[in-house]
């Protein structure tokens, strides 16, 4: 039910029916198994499925954290799968974003040095990098605290840091692997309201990976239903049609 | 990562876990201290026994001899092939023109000969030299009673301790303890003694005196008559040099100032085919000792020696199998050393290893967020690497601490032992330097297999790992 269509946009993610197959012991695992999805640049995209239904597996294929067995995944024009591993780390750093679940923010370093870490990897002089990292925590909504540790930090506070360290490079995708999963209701509501705000504002492609269908109706554009690695569903959010999100799309 | 991003993570990642970190930080340290030790060891040995062979003069003297000289045909394999005959003498002008020479301090005739000294009535037939002034300020007369020479000219001399000791009538028997060279000294210093010698003294062609000089010696361009004579000599000093272990003018009984031997015309009984045909004002010499600037230049010195037609004789290839004895030495204990500090590298090993156990999430993390496998690659080459630094230069300093220690205990027993102290211990800057450098390069060749190992870690993986 999206408004632009598929013609005109541009692509920002495309997979030609990609496997990632793994063996574990004797028997051969099919994680993602021949999935074939294309998704226009600046969509919200939620991927559904129950656990080991390789939504999961077909994230990580996207980010560049792994490799397909078989098939290609195209993100921006770049196949992942003949990418060197050096120029797939480029890509994690420059194209993508990642939150997730258990947030990932490294305990040893603070607030800031964690939004900067991406920062140092990009060569960014130390001068620019506090600058940046602190305009990214206040786009989160995180603007005290930065001295402290993640352990010291609420839940939401900690995936807020999480969000802005995914944002300070300026990616043009945003991946998270079930960002609320670790939060309370109405933290969880906060995080997805900042998640929507990239989305509409930055014009941020964002694929979420979720279980809970309620949440994926509440905030993404497209469904995707995964089940044993293979693709059983792909529809538009009928729910949200109407709401403020699409008013903000043209 | 820019070199200053990846210095302060690799040591904000050493912070993380102190006390594993600073035990193999310690582990690196004594690796780094046995090797200073061992080689500061072998190094302040060579050391010493290097400045006691240039403080004998053995190592920096040449000593020429004319070609002339019969004893020496059977050294004349690297002549030239210059008939000995043709070869020039080895006189007064020939020693001035090399003491021009470059490098060369000084030239100084080996004046020496047997004959008699009367001593309280006792005559002594014993061997006499003379010694340059130059002496004075050398290390050879460091353990002299009494004094040197007053001048070049003074009537006076200087006793070997063995002679003094045949003089007091207190010859060592074998097994007994030597009398040291200050008791000697102290009846001894001060008395006076009787040199009778032979003095040669030049007598035109045309006259004839008694005593001639022997018909056979056809070249002869003078004659000389021989005249003997006594003089009085005050005794200055006894030196505690052995005569037997050195070479040049010190080896001999009695010493006496070059200038005043010189002077004397003493009938010297070598060299006598050359002493025949020289007169008195152009005096020849059976050997010239050559002092150099330094035993380096030696070599330089005895070629241009040799290109004037003398023969040459140094003690450099001794020297050469000292170093060589020395450099071995120093291998041994640099391997001894070494092997502190190759367990060590295996502590560095270990330790980074478990820190990828310990970091799996992190690392998973950093790739995550776009870290290439390089930037954790160096990651760990640079903890590896502070690890080193710190070792290394941890270590420089425990093995100077323990060098001192050990020097000091030493000459804490040589002085119970009534001996001179003695620097046995030496750590040269460049030891420092190269030990620290030593101590990195070993700790990054450690850190190659957990580096990359690191590095190769699936991302994937390492984020599900809880």
């Amino acid at each position: 039910m999206t408004t632009v269509s598929p013609l005109t946009s541009k692509v920002a993610i495309r997979t030609e029916n990609v496997c990632r197959h793994y063996a574990m012991g004797e028997s051969l695992i099919r994680a993602v198994d021949g999935i074939s999805i294309s998704i226009p640049s600046a969509e919200f995209v939620a991927l559904l499925g129950t656990s080991g239904s390789g939504k999961s597996s077909l994230l990580n294929l996207i980010a560049g954290l792994d490799r397909p067995t078989s098939g290609a995944v195209l993100v921006e024009g770049n196949n992942l799968a003949a990418l060197s591993r050096e120029a797939l780390a480029r890509h994690r750093l420059r194209t993508v974003g990642m939150v997730f679940q258990s947030f990932n923010l490294i305990p040893s370093m603070t607030v800031i040095e964690n939004v900067e870490l991406p920062l140092r990897f990009a060569e960014v002089d130390r001068s620019q990098r506090d600058s940046l990292a602190r305009e990214a925590l206040e786009r989160v909504g995180l603007s005290r605290r930065l001295d402290h540790r993640p352990s010291e930090l609420s839940g939401g506070e900690q995936q807020r840091t999480a969000l802005a360290r995914a944002l300070i490079n300026r990616p043009k995708l945003l991946l998270a692997d079930e960002p609320t999963g670790n939060l309370d209701s109405r933290t969880g509501t906060e995080i997805m309201n900042l998640i929507r705000e990239f989305n509409e504002s930055l014009g941020m492609t964002v694929v979420m990976v979720t279980h809970e269908r309620a949440l994926a109706e509440q905030y993404a554009q497209r469904l995707v239903f995964l089940a044993d690695g293979k693709l059983v569903d792909d529809q538009p959010n009928i729910v949200t049609a109407g709401a403020p999100s699409q008013g903000g799309r043209a | 990562m820019k070199a200053y991003d990846l210095a302060e993570l690799a040591v904000r990642n050493l912070r993380e876990s102190v006390l594993r970190n600073s035990l193999t930080t310690v582990g690196i340290s004594v690796g780094v201290a046995s090797l200073v030790a061992m080689l500061s060891l072998g190094i302040g040995l060579q050391q010493m026994a290097t400045r006691r062979l240039v403080r004998s003069g053995l190592f920096d003297t040449v000593v020429v001899t004319s070609r002339r000289d019969l004893r020496n045909f059977n050294r004349n394999d690297d002549a030239g092939g210059l008939d000995p005959a043709q070869s020039p003498v080895l006189d007064e002008p020939s020693r001035q023109k090399i003491e021009q020479l470059p490098n060369v301090v000084e030239a100084y005739p080996d004046l020496r000969f047997i004959t008699s000294f009367t001593f309280e009535d006792k005559p002594h037939l014993t061997m006499a030299a003379g010694v340059p002034f130059s002496y004075k300020t050398n290390d050879a007369f460091e353990g002299i009673q009494g004094s040197f020479f007053s001048s070049d000219m003074a009537s006076e001399v200087i006793l070997q301790k063995t002679f003094a000791a045949e003089l007091l009538g207190k010859t060592q028997k074998p097994g007994t303890e030597e009398t040291p060279v200050a008791e000697l000294a102290k009846p001894l210093v001060g008395k006076e003694m009787t040199m009778r010698y032979q003095e040669k003294i030049d007598v035109p062609p045309a006259s004839d005196v008694n005593g001639s000089a022997p018909s056979e010696s056809a070249e002869a361009a003078t004659t000389y008559s021989i005249q003997s004579h006594e003089l009085k000599l005050r005794i200055v000093g006894v030196t505690d040099l052995d005569p037997d272990s050195m070479r040049g003018p010190v080896r001999a009984r009695i010493l006496l100032p070059l200038k005043l031997l010189q002077s004397l015309h003493v009938m010297q009984p070598t060299g006598m085919r050359d002493t025949t045909q020289a007169t008195s004002k152009t005096p020849t010499y059976s050997t010239v000792s050559v002092r150099v600037k330094n035993p380096g230049k030696i070599q330089l010195v005895e070629d241009s020696i040799k290109k004037m037609g003398f023969n040459t004789f140094s003690i450099l290839d001794a020297t050469r199998s000292v170093r060589r004895f020395f450099t071995v030495l120093d291998l041994f204990l640099g391997i001894f050393g070494s092997l502190a500090l190759a367990v060590a590298s295996i502590g560095i090993v270990n330790t980074l290893v478990m820190a990828i156990l310990e970091r799996r999430r992190e690392i998973g993390i950093m790739k995550a967020i776009g870290a290439s496998d390089i930037d954790v690659k160096k990651l760990f080459f640079a903890e590896a690497g502070v690890m080193g630094a710190l070792g290394g230069a941890l270590g420089v300093a425990l093995g100077w601490t323990i060098g001192r220690v050990i020097n000091l205990g030493t000459n804490v027993y040589l002085r119970s032992q009534d001996l001179a102290p003695e620097q046995i211990w030496f750590v040269p800057w460049w030891l420092v330097g190269s030990a620290i450098a030593f101590a990195i390069v070993v700790s990054l060749l450690s850190g190659l297999y957990p580096a990359a190992r690191a590095a190769r870690l699936d991302p994937v993986q390492a984020l599900r790992y809880e």
